[in-house]
């Protein structure tokens, strides 16, 4: 390792809540964490536990309730309209559907040219420049040139999506918020994909914040996960903390439930009692304790610090250390 | 002798941008109370596969140029319409993919498993009406809840609906496309796990098709790995999963990140899966195949045996070799 790695991403006590006729929807609860600049933070969680959200909160695509975002050390909730047009050069997003999140009356060199344009890098006048930056864009992720003038409906899932990196990549970003970058693509399109993007953070140095609720992908790419429960976070670790010595009853379930791809080895499934409740105005008390094997009537009113367990192993429970072990 | 027994299925579709060869020459046999995986990417075709066998092809395009899909002695594809619908949902059902649009949102779930019911047992209004609070019962949904409507329900409990609806007649063969792939890992499990049970309890038999490999290794006895129409792989889900003997099921395993090993880096299968209205002459994994030689390229490979039941087409076994 060359020293000490910067931090890139803090968010402090960051919050969004929606209004909804039968009361608030708690989506990002109270979550702090920070991404060292070059790293990945995977975020999992199934849908519903506000994953998305708070990835567009990091962004602004969603006005955060409360709480801080800091990007390199700037809190960027304070920035004005045209202060964050700005900022956004070094903060971009890939949307999970590459079928749905481009625009169908765009060719793949419109795609491209886009934000180039909007965020005033290139002029529209300048073709000559703009066109030799989308070949180089084209180039960078693997999309063939004879495909700059395809429309989007002409090209299969996985090169889509690279369309969307490439569009993403194109204003030289630091950050990148990857939501489900590769859930709707097929496993060996999803391989080059992930290669794709190991091979760009390693290039350009870039930092992921890598949504998804794959387990076993977040694994291979994460230098920190953050297990996601109803709009909190329960669990924080390196991989192998997390998938060595889980600690939050929720992260184990889900971990158990993966099925495995391998005949010799069954699944010892830790059953969990419904599904997920409803994250509009939960109690005080722990938000997992109605589905937790371990629930205890404590565990329903009062709610759980996240406390250390390891050096950099959060966890929310106060079984842990307990029943849980 | 086969329980369901597929042979040389040859299905086209005839579209503007020419003819889709969507299975080509298919054999494949399923044996009574077995799982049986079928594995591919998208485009592969395990769709057209289970709608030929439900013989819900759509009947503009889709042709079946040859083949006998044969279920209890009798040839499917020579049934009448009538015969179809006698067998469709008692003895084969199906679990579509996507709970989300399988289900009518303008009736309750309780009229949508008594239809099915009443389709096929001349039964009264409230005897079917019985039975889908039985079935909702069976499949973990309190039959309380059989007014409501597909909304008031999330997806892990409209699959469990939809379950309940192809369960509903008893059938003997249940054809689960993708059953959890919309589904959380915990739902997908929960899910799984109730199937299994139902499975073993009614003792139907079962095509399950997917493209996740564990889903196939927790649950399936044998499995057939697809590509391009083909089936290019079969055998016992030990045989395949132990001994990988076609470069493309090879492929699908290096492509995978898997939560119980460390791997640094992905091995993904190189290319796209050929244009299905341009499909190579020779073996149609050859334009992506890091074995390929000439002979790939211009001879079409049968399947060979590599131990026992279980075989792969690839000229690598041609000798019995190995492919390692």
């Amino acid at each position: 390792m060359k020293g000490e790695k910067k931090e890139l991403i803090r968010t402090e006590h960051l919050k969004k809540y929606f209004p909804t006729p039968r009361g608030l929807l708690y989506a990002v609860d109270d979550i702090n964490f920070s991404i060292l600049e070059g790293d990945t933070l995977g975020v999992v969680g199934e849908s519903g536990c506000g994953k998305s959200t708070l990835g567009r909160a990091i962004l602004r695509l969603h006005e955060p309730t409360d709480g801080t975002v800091f990007f390199d050390g700037e809190d960027i909730l304070k920035l004005n309209r045209r202060q964050m047009k700005d900022k956004r050069k070094d903060m971009q997003i890939i949307f999970q559907d590459p079928y749905e999140s481009l625009n169908p009356r765009l060719t793949v060199s419109q795609a491209i040219q886009a934000p180039l344009i909007i965020q005033g890098m290139y002029k529209a006048s300048d073709r000559a420049g703009l066109e030799k930056k989308t070949l180089e864009m084209m180039d960078l992720v693997g999309l063939a040139r004879r495909l700059v003038n395809t429309y989007p409906h002409e090209l299969d899932g996985g090169r889509r999506q690279r369309i969307g990196i490439a569009r993403a990549l194109a204003l030289n970003p630091r950050f990148i918020v990857c939501d489900e970058p590769v859930s709707a693509l097929d496993v060996s399109i999803q391989a080059q994909v992930l290669n794709l993007m190991q091979d760009l953070q390693e290039h350009l140095g870039l930092t992921y914040m890598f949504i998804t609720h794959d387990l076993s992908v977040v694994k291979h790419l994460s230098t920190n996960i953050m297990v996601m429960y109803l709009g909190q976070m329960v669990e924080m670790g390196t991989p192998a903390q997390i998938f060595k010595h889980p600690c939050h009853p929720y992260t184990k379930a889900l971990l158990s439930a993966i099925p495995i791809p391998d005949p010799d080895q069954r699944m010892d499934r830790i059953q969990l009692k419904g599904e997920l409740t409803s994250p509009i105005n939960v109690g005080p008390g722990c938000r997992f304790a109605k589905r937790c094997v371990y629930a205890t009537p404590e565990c329903s009113q009062t709610g759980c610090a996240l406390r250390e367990v390891e050096p950099g192993h959060v966890v929310a429970c106060h079984m842990v250390g307990e029943a849980v072990d | 002798m086969a329980f369901l027994e597929i042979k040389d299925l040859q299905v086209d579709y005839a579209t503007d941008e020419g003819v889709v060869h969507a299975l080509n020459h298919v054999d494949l046999e399923l044996h009574q109370g077995e799982t049986l995986g079928l594995v591919g990417e998208t485009g592969a075709s395990k769709t057209t596969m289970a709608k030929c066998i439900m013989r819900l092809l759509p009947q503009r395009t889709g042709r079946i140029h040859s083949g006998k899909i044969i279920y209890q002695d009798q040839d499917l594809l020579q049934a009448s319409d009538q015969e179809m619908r006698k067998i469709r949902g008692a003895h084969i059902a199906m679990i579509f993919q996507d709970p989300m649009t399988s289900l009518n949102p303008v009736l309750t779930v309780g009229e949508q498993i008594a239809e099915a019911v009443e389709n096929h047992r001349h039964c009264s209004k409230a005897e079917a009406m019985r039975r889908a609070e039985e079935m909702l019962e069976l499949v973990g949904i309190p039959a309380q809840r059989v007014g409501e409507y597909p909304h008031q329900f999330s997806g892990g409990m409209k699959q469990r609906v939809v379950i309940a609806i192809a369960l509903a007649c008893d059938p003997k063969l249940l054809i689960a496309d993708e059953p959890t792939t919309a589904l959380d890992v915990t739902i997908q499990a929960q899910v799984l796990e109730m199937m299994q049970a139902l499975k073993e309890k009614l003792n139907t038999s079962m095509l399950l098709i997917t493209h996740d490999l564990g889903v196939v290794a927790q649950n399936c006895d044998h499995v057939a790995v697809i590509y391009a129409g083909e089936i290019v792989e079969y055998g016992t889900v030990r045989d395949v999963f132990k001994r990988m003997s076609h470069p493309y099921t090879r492929g699908l395993f290096t492509s995978i990140p898997q939560v119980n090993a460390d791997v640094k880096r992905l091995i993904p299968i190189p290319g796209m899966m050929p244009d299905p209205t341009q499909l190579p002459a020779g073996c149609k994994f050859c334009t992506r195949c890091q074995f390929a030689d000439d002979r790939c390229r211009r001879e079409h490979p049968g399947l060979y045996p590599v131990e026992g039941i279980h075989t792969a087409r690839c000229f690598r076994l041609e000798k019995g070799g190995s492919l390692t």
